[in-house]
């Protein structure tokens, strides 16, 4: 795990079917939902495929590797994220496929381009939960 | 049953006020109804049908058409955010179409000017998304960003490119007295404007308004009493774009959908068109919704919008008002004068700098939610009627 990028690490709000994520994430560790039937890979985290409709739907172990679809630096973040302007801001393409929104840290915001490869890192907030951010790899 | 000119916009009205610090959200929306059926010549107890979106305060549409003294028996809060209330003229125009209703009232108003709240609607905490988009410092210029980079790595589309849109928008805009930024600017002026979300800079991003606007459909057989010229919808589509089951593209928006639905419905291409108002919520809204939209190829946008292909006596005109990068976008909602724009340039009542000569068949886009998430898109084609 690489330094905490200080980014702010509000506690997620949590649903039964999305706790196995979370409770991973907390372990640092990363686990994406998986259909049984057609093996699509879920994201976002819940227990419904939306590639085939089946219900049956496992949680299984990720790569937590991918690269970057597509990334903005914030300059003038809003709220909370004001004073941490510049962010990145991005969507990582993951190995087994999905997209998610993140941040890339630990890396000066200029060094981020489309298609770097990345891999995740588990910044841990105050309640024990963490997020799931990226860095360059 | 066919709704293609079925249905005729009668009365449109925007408020002329930008920031209404002394008027209340339900006040706005009078007045716009008020200004929509006085322009059609219609009064609110010819109303048999009320539509409005979140904007409206109270339990969906029951609480304005309280407010309003309307009888109605159809009512709609589709909620799509910016796209609603085309997404709402559409729903009238089919209810039109079945014979349910005869006069349709679409309402906008909010306050975010007055208010201090940005562009865009606000989340619910509750949708299942929202732990897994709300952590990681998203706001709403910085979503655009991620879909103007990708625009930008797969196209090689270029900021001076997302100016030109700017640049059209504001040009228009010095002609129109009410309007919030009534100043032309330069593509240098746009590049150099400060960096908010890289790519996209304060010039690429639109304006917060207070403000309001209406829009008043009516049958066929109704508009034919009028004595206002009113113009037929001809074709409406309704699309959205999702996170696409995990694999967002963010080159893409739901006019893919609406876009080919509204110039099947109305027999027409976009060749056709003489006139076009595209949401423009920021530049590269614009850009990418022109590509959908089929007026030129995929990622061929930042070309076609070059060399004032957008201005008023360009190969496309668009926005002549001044569109929400330069005049208004009530509520952070700006489909609605799309619509009103449109109409004004089918009735030769643009004003006369950047009245399209002659236009015949007009197009108005929406697009609500977010590029960078998921969208409503919604798409009108408008005839001018007589």
């Amino acid at each position: 795990m690489t330094e905490n990028s200080g980014l702010p690490t509000p506690t997620p709000a949590t649903m039964l079917e999305t706790e196995p994520f979370w409770e991973a994430a907390a372990e640092g560790r990363m686990v994406l939902p998986r259909c049984n039937d057609c093996e699509h890979v879920i994201w976002y985290p819940r227990l419904f495929c939306p590639e085939c409709g089946s219900t049956d739907v496992s949680y299984v172990d990720a790569s937590g590797t991918g690269t970057v679809y597509s990334f903005t630096v914030v300059e003038k973040g809003q709220g909370r994220w004001r004073d941490h302007s510049p962010y990145v801001l991005a969507y990582v393409e993951l190995d087994e496929g999905p997209r998610m929104m993140t941040n890339i840290v630990g890396v000066d915001p200029d060094a981020v381009t489309v298609g770097a490869p990345v891999q995740a890192v588990y910044e841990p907030g105050n309640d024990g939960g963490a997020v799931i951010r990226f860095t360059l790899r | 049953m066919p709704i293609s000119g079925a249905a005729h916009i009668a009365g449109v009205y925007e408020h002329p006020g930008r920031h209404l610090p002394d008027v209340t959200v339900p006040q706005i929306h009078a007045a716009v109804a008020a200004g929509a059926l006085a322009d059609a010549g219609l009064n609110f107890d010819d109303v048999d049908a009320y539509y409005c979106a979140g904007d409206a305060p109270g339990f969906g549409g029951l609480s304005m058409a309280d407010y309003l003294g309307l009888n109605c028996r159809e009512i709609d809060s589709t909620e799509t955010g910016g796209s609603s209330y085309l997404v709402h003229a559409r729903h009238a125009a089919a209810s039109i179409a079945a014979g349910h209703i005869d006069v349709a009232l679409i309402t906008l108003a909010g306050k975010p000017r007055t208010g201090g709240r940005g562009p865009g609607g606000s989340m619910a905490s509750a949708a299942p998304e929202s732990s897994f988009e709300s952590l990681f410092g998203l706001n709403v210029i910085a979503g655009y960003a991620l879909a103007a980079q990708r625009h930008m790595h797969e196209f090689g589309t270029t900021s001076e490119q997302l100016a030109e849109i700017k640049v059209a928008a504001s040009t228009h805009a010095q002609h129109n007295p009410n309007a919030f930024l009534s100043n032309p600017v330069t593509i240098e002026e746009v590049v150099e404007s400060p960096m908010i979300a890289r790519p996209l800079h304060r010039l690429d991003a639109c304006v917060i308004t207070d403000g309001g606007g209406a829009i008043v459909v009516v049958s066929a057989e109704t508009a034919a009493k009028l004595e206002r010229q009113t113009c037929p919808i001809l074709g409406t589509g309704v699309g959205i774009e999702t996170t696409n089951r995990g694999r967002i593209d963010l080159t893409r928006t739901g006019a893919v959908v609406s876009g080919p639905a509204a110039f099947a419905e109305a027999g027409l291409t976009p060749a056709d068109i003489d006139y076009v108002s595209i949401y423009d919520s920021f530049t590269i809204t614009v850009l990418i919704t022109l590509e959908d939209l089929g007026f030129c190829a995929k990622g061929e946008g930042g070309g076609f919008v070059s060399d004032g292909a957008l201005q008023a006596g360009g190969a496309l005109p668009f926005n002549t008002d001044g569109g929400g990068l330069c005049n208004n976008h009530p509520a952070n909602r700006g489909g609605m004068t799309k619509v009103i724009e449109a109409v004004r340039q089918l009735r030769g009542e643009a004003h006369a700098e950047v009245q399209v000569a002659d236009c015949e068949l007009a197009l108005a886009h929406g697009t609500g939610g977010s590029l960078a998430t998921r969208m409503g898109s919604a798409t009108l084609i408008l005839g001018r009627g007589n």
